[in-house]
C-alpha cells in the first residue's frame, strides 16, 4: 500500500513538473462554449471559427514566431461546467488567453476566476451587459443586447423600409437576451415618439396563436420579436399560416433562420454581426474557407470567433509579449479593421463598438438592407 | 362585426384547436387509468413519438405518401409502441402497489425521452408540411387549414371512439374490465388482450395529437410531449379520470382557459391559471367533473 502511494506521489511530481516547462511550445487560447447538448450548435459554431482562424494564422507564420493552439472545452451551456472547464484551462493546459465562453451565463459565472487570474479574455458571443462591466481584463467581440434593441428601434423608426410609429413587441419573459432587446427597443422607440405594446411569451409555449391574434387585431405597424432561431420559426410560422403581412424585426437569434423556415421568414428583418451575402474581399474569404473546410455555410457566431482570435492575435503581437499585462493593454487600445463583422475597437467598458447589418430575407437569401449605428 | 368581436371568435378558434389536441391526449390518459388504474406518465412520450414517426415517414421515405397514410402509418407505430411499453414495464406489476407501477411509468417516460435524444438529438426538426398553409376566410377571419383538419379530425375520431366503446364486443369487454376486473375474468374475457386494446387505442390517439401538434407549431423535439402531456392529464384528472367524455369535456376546457388567459391576460399567466385550475377541481370535486363517486371497499 505505501509502495503505490509513493509511486503515485512520484509519479504526480513528474506530470507536474513536465507541465510547467510547457513555456517554448505554442501559444494557446482556450475556447468555452456547448459542444453537446440542445445548444451545441452554437458553441460547435465558435469551436470551428475559432480554429479557421488558428489554422489560416499559423500556416501564415503563427503568433510571434510561435504556432497558435486552440484548445476548446464543453460548456453544455452550463455555467458550472463552464467554471470547471476554466480551472482545467487556465491550471492545466496554462492558455495565454480566453475566447470565451460563448454564453453570457457561463461568462459571467467564471468572470470574478479570470479577473483574479488577470486573464486576457475576449468573448466572442456574450452580449450580456455585465460581462465586460469593472472588468478590464475582458473585452467582447459582439455588441450588447441593449445596443441591438436600440439599433433595432432606429431601424424600425427611420427606415424607408418600415417607418413604424406604432409597434408590437413579443419577447420571452423568462429569457434575459430577449427581455434586454425588448426593453432597450421599448425605451429607444417610445424616446423617439413611437407607441408600443408589450406581448410577451415563455419558454415552454408552443401556441402562440392567441397572441399573435390579438397582435394581427391591434393597429400596429411593424412586429419586434427578439428570440431564438427555434421559437421565432414556430412563430413566424403560425403567423404566416394565420395570414399576417405586417412586417417582423427580430435580432441576431434569428441568423440561420432561412435554413428551415424560408417560407415563413420571407420578407422579415433581422439585425446581425454580418451577412454572408456580404460582397466584401474578407467575408467571401471568410465564407469560402468556411464552408471547404466544414461543409457548411458559416453562421454569426463562427464569424464573431474567427475575428476574436484574429484580434487577439492583432493584440499579442503589438504587445510584443505574452504577458498578460501588455495583451490587455494592447487589446484596450486595440483597432482591427479587418474584420469580417466589421471594424472591431472597444469603448471603456470594452464593448465594440460597430455597426448593426440589418438584413431582409428576399427568396430565401439574405439581403443587407442597411448598417445601422446608434450613439 | 365588430372587431372584438372578431377577436374573440379567432380565440375561439385557438382554444377549439388546442382543445382538440389536449382531449386526443387525454382519452390516451383516461383510458389506461380506467382499465389498469395507472396514470401512464409515459403517454406524452408515445405523443411525441407518434410525432417523429410522422416526421420520419416523411422525410427519409422516398415514397411520398399522402398525408392521411403517413397519419395512419404513424398511429399505428404509435399504438404498436404503447402496447410493447405496456407489456414491457406495465405487466408484471399489475399486481404491485400502485405506487411501484406510478414510479415505473415516470421511468418509462424519462427513458423513451432521452431515448428519443439519443435517436434524433436534441436539436428541434422542421415538421414538413403535410398541410397546405394557405388560410380559409371565413368572412374577414382567417383560420390555417391545419386547424380546421385537427378540430374536424378531433371529433370526428371522438365520435367514432365512443361508438366502438358502447356498441361493439371489444368495446363492451372494455367496459367490463374497467368494472370489475374478475368478474370480467370469470365471464371468458381475455383481459390481456383488453389492455393490449386499450393501450393501442390511447398510443393511437395520443400519436395523432403529437402530429397535429408538430404539424401547427412546426417542430419536432424530444421534449415534445412533456407540456401537452402534462396539460391532457390535468384534463383528464378535470374531467374525471377514468372517464372518456371527461377527458375531452377537460381537454376543450383546459385548452380554453388557457387560450382565454394568453388572449385577454398574459402569456406568462397561462400555465399557472391552468394548473390553479386543477387544484381549484381537486379541492371541490375530487373525482373530477364527470367523474363518479366511488366508495371506497371496506
Amino acid at each position: 500500500m505505501r509502495k503505490l502511494l509513493v509511486l503515485a506521489l512520484t509519479l504526480s511530481t513528474v506530470f507536474l513538473l513536465s507541465a510547467c516547462g510547457s513555456d517554448d511550445g505554442a501559444i494557446k487560447f482556450g475556447v468555452i462554449g456547448p459542444l453537446t447538448g440542445d445548444y451545441s450548435l452554437y458553441g460547435v459554431a465558435v469551436d470551428n471559427g475559432s480554429r479557421l482562424a488558428a489554422a489560416e494564422i499559423n500556416e501564415a507564420g503563427g503568433v510571434l514566431g510561435r504556432d497558435l493552439e486552440i484548445i476548446s472545452y464543453d460548456s453544455k451551456g452550463d455555467p458550472t461546467e463552464g467554471v470547471n472547464a476554466y480551472n482545467r484551462l487556465s491550471q492545466q493546459d496554462e492558455i495565454d488567453a480566453l475566447l470565451g465562453a460563448t454564453f453570457s451565463g457561463v461568462t459571467l459565472a467564471l468572470k470574478d476566476l479570470a479577473i483574479a487570474d488577470n486573464m486576457p479574455v475576449l468573448t466572442p458571443t456574450a452580449t450580456h451587459v455585465d460581462v465586460t462591466l469593472d472588468a478590464p481584463n475582458i473585452f467582447r467581440a459582439a455588441y450588447t443586447d441593449s445596443y441591438q434593441g436600440q439599433v433595432a428601434a432606429v431601424f424600425v423608426k427611420e427606415s424607408s423600409e418600415i417607418s413604424a410609429t406604432k409597434a408590437a413587441v413579443l419577447y420571452n419573459s423568462g429569457d434575459a437576451y430577449s427581455e434586454g432587446l425588448a426593453v432597450a427597443f421599448i425605451a429607444e422607440f417610445l424616446a423617439g415618439g413611437g407607441e408600443v405594446t408589450e406581448y410577451t411569451f415563455s419558454a415552454s409555449d408552443d401556441d402562440f396563436s392567441a397572441v399573435l391574434a390579438n397582435i394581427s387585431a391591434s393597429d400596429a405597424e411593424v412586429v419586434f420579436l427578439p428570440a431564438y432561431v427555434a421559437e421565432v420559426g414556430a412563430i413566424l410560422t403560425q403567423a404566416f399560416n394565420m395570414g399576417m403581412e405586417v412586417p417582423f424585426v427580430g435580432a441576431d437569434g434569428w441568423d440561420g433562420i432561412e435554413a428551415d423556415y424560408a417560407e415563413a421568414v420571407e420578407g422579415h428583418y433581422f439585425g446581425n454581426h454580418y451577412a454572408k451575402s456580404d460582397p466584401t474581399q474578407v467575408v467571401v474569404d471568410f465564407v469560402t474557407n468556411y464552408e471547404e473546410t466544414y461543409g457548411e455555410s458559416p453562421n454569426a457566431l463562427a464569424a464573431l470567433a474567427y475575428d476574436a482570435v484574429y484580434a487577439m492575435v492583432e493584440a499579442f503581437e503589438q504587445a510584443g509579449s505574452t504577458d498578460a499585462d501588455d495583451v490587455i493593454a494592447a487589446l484596450a487600445g486595440l483597432e482591427y479593421n479587418n474584420a469580417v463583422t466589421g471594424s472591431i475597437k472597444f469603448d471603456s467598458n470594452g464593448d465594440p463598438i460597430k455597426a448593426v447589418t440589418i438584413i431582409q430575407v428576399v427568396d430565401g437569401a439574405h439581403v443587407v438592407v442597411d448598417k445601422v449605428e446608434s450613439e | 362585426m365588430s372587431e372584438s368581436l372578431e377577436l374573440f371568435i379567432r380565440q375561439i378558434i385557438n382554444s377549439l384547436n388546442t382543445g382538440s389536441i389536449y382531449a386526443l391526449v387525454a382519452i390516451g390518459y383516461t383510458m389506461v387509468y380506467g382499465i389498469i388504474r395507472l396514470i401512464n406518465f409515459a403517454h406524452g412520450e408515445i405523443m411525441m413519438f407518434g410525432a417523429y414517426f410522422a416526421f420520419l415517414i416523411a422525410t427519409t421515405l422516398p415514397l411520398n405518401l399522402p398525408f392521411f397514410v403517413i397519419v395512419i402509418i404513424a398511429m399505428a407505430l404509435a399504438a404498436l409502441m404503447g402496447v410493447f411499453t405496456e407489456k414491457i414495464a406495465y405487466k408484471k406489476l399489475r399486481k404491485a402497489p400502485r405506487i411501484s407501477a406510478l414510479i415505473t411509468a415516470i421511468g418509462m417516460s424519462l427513458f423513451l425521452q432521452n431515448f428519443a435524444q439519443l435517436l434524433f438529438g436534441a436539436s428541434p426538426k422542421v415538421m414538413p408540411r403535410f398541410i397546405s398553409n394557405e388560410p380559409i376566410m371565413f368572412g374577414n377571419i382567417a383560420v390555417a387549414q391545419v386547424t380546421i383538419y385537427t378540430i374536424s379530425m378531433s371529433i370526428g375520431i371522438m365520435i367514432l371512439l365512443t361508438l366502438f366503446v358502447k356498441k361493439t364486443k371489444p368495446g363492451k369487454a372494455m367496459r367490463a374490465v374497467s368494472q370489475d376486473k374478475e368478474a370480467a375474468m370469470l365471464m371468458g374475457i381475455n383481459i390481456n388482450r383488453v389492455i393490449s386494446l386499450t393501450f393501442a387505442i390511447g398510443s393511437a390517439l395520443g400519436a395523432l395529437g403529437g402530429i397535429f401538434y408538430s404539424i401547427a407549431y412546426s417542430q419536432v423535439y424530444p421534449t415534445l410531449g412533456v407540456m401537452p402531456g402534462l396539460k391532457a392529464f390535468i384534463a383528464a384528472v378535470f374531467g374525471g379520470i377514468g372517464n372518456i367524455g371527461g377527458a375531452v369535456l377537460g381537454g376543450y376546457t383546459i385548452g380554453f382557459i388557457e387560450t382565454m388567459t394568453k388572449g385577454y391576460i398574459s402569456s406568462k399567466w397561462a400555465d399557472a391559471i391552468v394548473f390553479s385550475v386543477l387544484i381549484l377541481v381537486l379541492l371541490f370535486k375530487p373525482s373530477g367533473i364527470l367523474g363518479k363517486n366511488v366508495k371506497e371497499k371496506v
